[in-house]
């Protein structure tokens, strides 16, 4: 599970009991606090948390992780686990056909400025081809690349790379 | 003596082991990766200059900074001293610790005083109040030794730019003295960086060559990278994540307005001027492909696709006569060096050493093409134009994106800390050996040194 996945959820939680406190409105006004680590066990119960069906909360929770694909360094080709998650998103896009997503394509910290962008945007234009090639119309889909300007994981080790040279599905609500 | 120092630091730092470790980012001076012998060992380096405070024929106010015109001889002099002693040319001592020579001693000076304290070479000269407010600045090259004047030059300056006079003095001294083209009077567009790791405020800002002058240009709410100054200085070219796409903007100076260089709605990245000013590079995504085009800096025109390669081909500088392009390509896999015609014809490898080579910047005298290469650590190397003659210029975790000085002697580069990502402008000459960190507001990266000013 990744760290953007975890604070999803954590922001959907809280969502939730905002809307909660909004519909009660005897509730006190000082909640007690979230006990800790239940945002990311929330994750498990998917739509159960009352995301709304189609919305991009929806789609996170849905995929549970699979809105992002991850690469090898300098790499952009498509690899089994990657076209599985691409499978998912898929199948949620044509669920919902009303709905557009960009997809934002990323590198790690280790490449130059300029050939990172051109990358990323490598990386987006991959995972958007095969979303397409599952049947999802291409003008549905848009692509913008942060290069390395957009890290996840902060550390400066192989497996913050990792999880940085991805390719994030996001859909428009 | 310089060159067996010099000898012994290679041999040092041939050692993998210690080539490896990263260079702790505040003790400039000993971490050079200097990997042969270079040109320019010459005995001008040693020179003891004495730059007394300048003289004025009357201690007026003026509309500068620095205050009445007597102050402002004493601030001429310290930057004059600090332009040559900062980038490890000379070994100057400035007026802080000099006598004040009068107005009358300007043009004829006391060569036997200054003999005794072992001055060979003395930097003199005047302020005075001229017509409208403006400032003339009057500047003398003297060797001691033979009691003789070498050079002079004066310019009269509006307020806003003595500084520019000082600049211009240090370049004199230092064109005279060394038989290289001048560069102080100059200036670097650069990104400045603030705020964590994962969110970095990015905004773009220019300076003076020696950091004075300092402004943003734009407030961070969109991403700014990869600034390019025009050769006249009118204007600035960089990438915005405007509107969220990132696009190549061209930035106007003169009326703080904006225009994207091409109405496509593909991303285009890494904007390049031609050295006359009169073309632009930039290089754009279809599909996920880059390439490079080049289209009239003027506005409008059809774009010329230069590229076709399935690969990503990207950055792209000039050769100073305007007739080759120096570029990046993953053509073969990895990103390599290639050499093209101005056209795109005549497209070939360059880079065939090991490891990775990007953001190539061809040097504005012609000799070298500065790179970033990439084994392990990111490194800024030179070779000549047909790929020749390695030479690695610093050994630090990772350096990237070099920009030369006006005369081609100096390369900037930004430098990125391990784990906290945090950056900061550098600059090394072509030796190696003398190699110092800007001082810069916030962070900085994305350098771009203009040429000199006219």
């Amino acid at each position: 599970m990744s760290a953007n996945f975890r604070l999803k959820s954590l922001t959907l939680a809280l969502l939730a009991s905002a809307a909660l406190s909004a519909c009660a409105s005897k509730a006190p006004k000082q909640l007690p606090p979230d006990p800790g680590g239940a945002a990311s066990t929330d994750t498990s119960q998917g739509n159960l948390q009352g995301a709304v069906p189609g919305s991009q909360a929806d789609f996170v929770v849905t995929l549970m992780g699979q809105d992002a694909i991850y690469f090898d360094t300098d790499r952009y080709n498509i690899d089994s686990a990657d076209m599985a998650a691409l499978a998912a998103q898929a199948q949620w896009l044509q669920k919902y056909p009303a709905k557009n997503a960009t997809i934002e394509g990323h590198c790690d910290e280790r490449g130059t400025r300029d050939y990172n962008l051109a990358l990323g945007e490598r990386r987006a234009n991959a995972a958007k081809n095969y979303l397409v090639s599952q049947g999802v119309d291409a003008a549905r889909l848009a692509t913008v690349s942060y290069g390395k300007e957009r890290p996840l994981a902060l550390g400066s080790d192989e497996s913050s790379w990792a999880k940085n040279r991805r390719a994030v599905t996001v859909t428009i609500d | 003596m310089m060159f067996r120092n010099l000898t012994v630091f290679a041999l040092v730092l041939s050692a993998p082991a210690l080539a490896q470790q990263a260079a702790p980012p505040a003790t400039p001076t000993e971490e050079g990766g200097l990997s042969g012998s270079v040109s320019d060992e010459n005995d001008w380096q040693d020179l003891g200059i004495a730059i007394p405070s300048f003289a004025t024929n009357a201690d007026v106010p003026t509309q500068t900074s620095a205050g009445s015109t007597a102050a402002l001889g004493r601030s001429v002099a310290q930057i004059i001293t600090a332009d040559l002693k900062n980038n490890g040319l000379f070994k100057p001592v400035g007026p802080d610790a000099l006598p004040q020579p009068g107005y009358g001693q300007i043009q004829a000076p006391d060569f036997a005083t200054w003999k005794t304290r072992s001055a060979e070479m003395l930097v003199q000269g005047y302020v005075r109040a001229a017509e409208g407010g403006q400032l003339t600045v009057g500047c003398y090259l003297y060797d001691v030794a033979l009691s003789q004047q070498l050079a002079k030059a004066g310019w009269t300056v509006a307020p806003a730019d003595w500084r520019r006079a000082a600049h211009k003095c240090a370049d004199m001294v230092y064109s005279r003295l060394s038989g290289e083209s001048p560069f102080f009077d100059s200036k670097v567009a650069y990104i400045a960086e603030t705020g964590p790791k994962d969110r970095r405020m990015k905004r773009l800002a220019i300076m003076d060559s020696d950091g004075a002058n300092h402004r943003y240009l734009t407030t961070g709410q969109a991403t700014a990278l990869t600034p390019r100054y025009s050769p006249d200085y009118g204007s600035i070219m960089y990438l915005s994540y405007l509107n969220g796409n990132p696009r190549i903007y061209v930035y106007d100076l003169a009326t703080a307005t904006q225009r994207l260089i091409t109405q496509s709605r593909n991303p285009t990245f890494a904007p390049r001027w031609s050295p006359d000013g009169k073309w632009v590079l930039y290089s754009m995504a279809t599909g996920g492909n880059t390439d490079i085009y080049r289209i009239s800096a003027a506005g409008g025109g059809t774009p010329v696709k230069l590229t076709d390669s399935p690969g990503i081909d990207i950055g792209g500088s000039f050769s100073p006569d305007g007739t080759k392009i120096v570029f990046e390509s993953d053509r073969s896999g990895s990103q390599q060096v290639y050499v093209m015609n101005a056209d795109g014809t005549g497209q070939r490898r360059i880079s065939f050493f090991g490891g990775r080579a990007a953001t190539p910047e061809w040097s504005p005298r012609g000799d070298q093409i500065a790179f970033t290469h990439i084994t392990g650590n990111f490194r800024i190397a030179v070779i000549d134009p047909s790929g020749g003659n390695l030479r690695t210029l610093t050994d630090s975790w990772q350096d990237e994106a070099p920009t030369w000085s006006p005369n081609g002697r100096i390369v900037q580069f930004f430098r990125t800390a391990r784990g906290s990502g945090r950056t900061g402008i550098w600059q090394v000459d072509l030796t190696g050996r003398n190699e110092r960190r800007l001082a810069t507001p916030v962070d900085g990266s994305d350098p771009a040194w203009g040429p000199v000013r006219p």
